[in-house]
């Protein structure tokens, strides 16, 4: 089973949720951070990471003696990656999608695929279980393909040997957080019931719901506004997403996160706020015909 | 004219929430701009009165057309996005969704059976708030083309200043260091980083760092949540200052910024002592942005 965590908003607490769940669950787990620009899971969890591999997209790399100056290259680059310059065809590796258009038009054998780094995917495990993370390159702007690969890996990963996988997810919901998503069998959305959480909520449920999967909701730091609360709540029971569970702000929490705690270990009260979260993630699974290992209390 | 960037790397940092803040300091002086179009929610403290809304035609989707396709599966090959399978009825099918619109399936298949149409992705207006002039987008949920979107409303943003006689832009932008941000840096003068002395803020805020290095943008930081913990904040400033970034000023973690947000109001209007810490700041970036010459020409 593979469930990811996700929201419209940053900082809904999607990052909290994922290392509490993966630390109180039982069984076997595999916490994976598909936030690569702004990867935090591992901060909390603490996991050692010996495997690292570098991503690249295949880029084309011109071979000037080769090239004819046909300019069919550029002709189909739709990214601007590739410019004729006084007659002579320039390439511009980072400009490029990496869509292969050019390898497929070139008669002349010109290109050779050359590498653009993407990023770096980290594997190891941590306490409760193996860790699997992506983290792009600085000054790197496509993160999607580097996502595909983490999605390939930690497929790999779980067929070497099963677990329940909890993927953090990026926010928004553009490409990355899409991308994300589509490679898990069930969402988590964590919402802040605020004025902005309430509203990248909903941007969130509009999305989310057009890829088909189990979708289900936990309210984060609720009780600051009763009004939101109930306006998340009532937006739920319109749209027949299930509430798992409302964790209450508190300002022990907030501190303890400051201090790189996981929230279910700061107090026995958040222990079992964690552990009913638990059973309710697992049952609402079953219920959507998911098979999970977790051990039942 | 002069073009400051909001940014935090971390998502719920405080971004929306200080740059309301900023407008409000700023008292008319600056064309306000939502640049995170992914989800955007300055509006809601800005509360516009919009003008019409201009669609935004991102990007394409590749269509197969039944009728002409011969089943061949050259465009399965060749789609390297995994965009394409074979579909039940043994011709291949799209995934919407996945389609990056790079086009090279329709270019080369054989039948001329894919068509290309263009979709709208989103939609863009300016409108008037009681801070000044606002331009803000929306991206349609799922959509791609962020950083195309992001680029046109800079763009218009810099032409409604020039037309309104305003030297400044301020605008709110996205979480993370990807495609959204690094658009929204292009031609910045200075960004304006907002950080929580937390684990994950400071880690996000050195890589935010690091790409403004990459792309040559002085940073500002205004430290939020700053009363969380001592110990964070010591490294957060510590770090801030290693990279020679100036610090611009510390806000409390105090539930009057949230409450703030709640009552749809900027902190600054609803809290004398934000509002005096927050002028104080605002008068930090102005010199801040005077040491700068980046975005002087434009």
């Amino acid at each position: 089973m593979k469930l990811c965590i996700a929201s419209g908003k940053g900082g809904a607490g999607k990052t909290t949720i994922t290392a509490g769940l993966a630390h109180v669950w039982g069984g076997s787990v595999l916490a994976a951070d598909l936030d690569v620009e702004a990867p935090n899971l591992h901060l909390f969890l603490r996991p050692d990471l010996p495997d690292e591999e570098t991503v690249t997209l295949p880029v084309p790399e011109l071979n000037p003696e080769r090239c004819t100056q046909c300019g069919l290259c550029r002709d189909i680059c739709h990214y601007g990656a590739v410019a004729r310059f006084a007659g002579r065809v320039s390439f511009f590796p980072d400009m490029c999608h990496g869509c292969g258009g050019c390898f497929a038009v070139c008669a002349a054998g010109a290109l050779r695929t050359g590498g653009r780094e993407l990023g770096r995917l980290h594997r190891g495990s941590f306490a409760d279980g193996r860790f699997l993370m992506g983290r792009s390159r600085i000054g790197e702007a496509m993160t999607p393909p580097l996502l595909r690969r983490l999605l390939f890996r930690l497929d790999a990963m779980l067929e070497d040997r099963a677990a329940d996988a909890f993927m953090d997810a990026p926010p928004g919901v553009s490409c990355p957080a899409m991308t994300a998503a589509r490679g898990a069998d069930a969402m988590l959305l964590a919402a802040e019931p605020t004025p902005f959480g309430l509203h990248d909520f909903r941007l969130a449920c509009e999305a989310f719901s057009t890829l088909g999967m189990p979708l289900a909701a936990v309210l984060n730091r609720a009780g600051q506004d009763a009004a939101c609360d109930g306006a998340v709540l009532e937006y739920c029971a319109e749209h027949g997403i299930p509430v798992l569970g409302a964790l209450p702000f508190d300002e022990a929490a907030a501190r303890g996160y400051a201090a790189g705690k996981l929230v279910p270990d700061i107090s026995p009260a958040w222990r079992e706020r964690f552990e009913a979260l638990a059973e309710a993630v697992a049952s609402f699974l079953h219920g959507a015909g998911l098979q999970t290992g977790r051990r039942h209390a | 004219m002069r073009e400051i960037v909001v940014i935090s790397g971390k998502g719920g940092a405080g971004k929306s929430s200080v740059c309301a803040a900023l407008a409000h300091m700023a008292a008319g002086t600056a064309v306000i701009g939502d640049l995170d179009v992914d989800a955007p929610d300055l509006h809601i403290l800005l509360d516009p009165r919009d003008g019409d809304a201009t669609p935004f035609t991102g990007g394409r989707t590749a269509v197969i057309d039944a009728t002409r396709c011969a089943g061949c599966g050259r465009c399965l090959e060749l789609c390297r996005f995994e965009a394409i399978r074979p579909g039940s009825t043994g011709l291949p099918q799209i995934d919407a969704g996945a389609c990056e619109g790079c086009g090279v399936c329709v270019r080369l298949c054989p039948e001329g059976a894919i068509e290309f149409p263009a979709r709208q992705s989103g939609e863009w207006c300016v409108g008037r708030t009681r801070f000044g002039d606002f331009i803000h987008a929306r991206l349609f949920p799922g959509e791609e083309n962020s950083g195309r979107l992001i680029t046109l409303l800079k763009r218009e943003a810099r032409a409604l200043a020039k037309a309104t006689g305003k030297e400044l832009i301020l605008h709110d932008g996205s979480p993370g260091i990807g495609c959204p941000v690094i658009s929204s840096l292009s031609g910045a003068s200075l960004v304006v980083a907002v950080v929580e002395p937390t684990p994950s803020g400071l880690h996000d805020f050195e890589r935010v760092a690091s790409l403004c290095r990459h792309f040559r943008v002085p940073v500002s930081v205004i430290i939020n949540k700053a009363t969380l913990s001592p110990k964070t904040c010591d490294a957060l400033r510590a770090a801030a200052r290693a990279a020679g970034h100036d610090i611009a000023g510390e806000l409390p973690f105090t539930a009057a910024i949230p409450q703030a947000m709640i009552r749809k109001k900027a902190f600054t209007e609803t809290s004398p002592d934000l509002r005096r810490l927050m002028l104080d700041i605002w008068k930090r970036i102005l010199l801040a942005l005077e040491t700068t010459s980046r975005g002087r020409s434009r």
